[in-house]
């Protein structure tokens, strides 16, 4: 690699600021739980801070932010076809769901 | 490489690195071979979590309450979760230290690399241990098993033992990785065969972030679901 720069190198304050952050949505979700929220308010601040951990976590600490988007093509893509396999899932367990019903619990 | 096409707007800039009869990422090939294969990971972790989903719709009966399974009394009332809460801050830390290991390592500052690796494994193995603790109380204490618990749907406790025993082990292999690494960075080894090249630091790191992300999901879709 004759174009290699010298690798990742960023302020050290990105990755303190983005350690705290991933504390505090850490605590967030923790405090959805320990307040019994219910419901849909429920799932999606789970997912929300699940979601915005996730991203931090693969942008900052994984360095994606500042990889080309050759790269960010290729390993972030792939992983959406799981949409397809959790909709298919979701579609059969209902369907398991609704005949285990009328099997055996008449 | 004779021609750079960073200078071109991005997707003809993604075009020209895959059209391209050269490599397609301009990164190391450890880290491409890294990513790749966190890729794969990846979907291995999804196969999980997604027949977690699937039994967890299936079930007739009552899917046992992770907050109230997973509770823990310190001294008096049951806190709910507190074990994992605790297992997620030690393993969010484990990240931070790593992420300034590999700071560090590209500023080739050896003794604070290092120093900042063993940390990373240190609380690596620290939430192994936690996680012993916690399989040890659920199989003793509680008599959960991967065919049966006395709370509720039987596919508790295969999924629990699957996900989670699978990401422990994940931890356990980076906890080792890590310390391979450390000591190669420590006794010189990078400088002398790589040219003072740390990037083997960096594509550890990627590893052990890789691993508090899954936790990050499993925490999501298990615990606090």
């Amino acid at each position: 690699m004759s174009d290699a720069k010298e690798g990742q190198q960023h302020p050290l304050t990105v990755y303190l600021w983005i350690w705290l952050l991933l504390f505090v949505l850490s605590t967030f979700s923790y405090l959805v739980d320990y307040f019994h929220l219910h419901g849909l308010l429920r799932w999606s601040l789970i997912i929300t801070f699940m979601l915005l951990k996730a991203g931090f976590i693969v942008a900052i600490f994984m360095h994606m932010a500042w990889e080309r988007l050759a790269l960010k093509f290729a390993i972030l893509l792939p992983p959406l076809c799981l949409l397809v396999l959790i909709g298919f899932m979701a579609i059969e367990g209902d369907y398991t769901f609704i005949t285990r019903g009328a099997a055996f619990l008449r | 490489m004779a021609h750079d096409a960073s200078a071109l707007p991005p997707l003809q800039q993604v075009a020209t690195d895959f059209a391209a009869d050269k490599q397609a990422f301009h990164v190391p090939w450890g880290k491409a071979m890294m990513w790749i294969f966190l890729l794969s990971d990846t979907f291995i972790f999804s196969c999980f979590l997604i027949s977690y989903m699937n039994v967890r719709i299936t079930t007739t009966v009552p899917w046992p309450n992770p907050s109230e399974v997973f509770a823990l009394s310190l001294g008096g009332e049951p806190i709910p979760l507190i074990l994992i809460a605790i297992m997620t801050f030690v393993l969010i830390t484990s990240s931070g230290t790593m992420a300034l290991a590999v700071n560090y390592g590209y500023r080739r500052d050896k003794k604070k690399t290092v120093l900042l690796m063993i940390a990373t494994a240190l609380l690596g193995a620290t939430f192994v241990g936690m996680q012993a603790f916690e399989w040890t109380k659920l199989i003793v204490d509680e008599g959960v098993r991967p065919w049966g618990n006395p709370m509720g749907a039987a596919q508790f406790g295969s999924s629990f033992f699957m996900i989670t025993g699978f990401h422990g082990m994940h931890v356990s292999a980076g906890v080792i990785y890590l310390l391979v690494i450390a000591t190669r960075v420590g006794t010189g080894y990078y400088d002398r065969h790589r040219g003072g090249n740390y990037e083997m630091v960096e594509i550890a790191g990627l590893y052990w972030h890789f691993v508090d992300l899954v936790w990050v999901f499993i925490f999501a879709f298990f615990y606090l679901w």
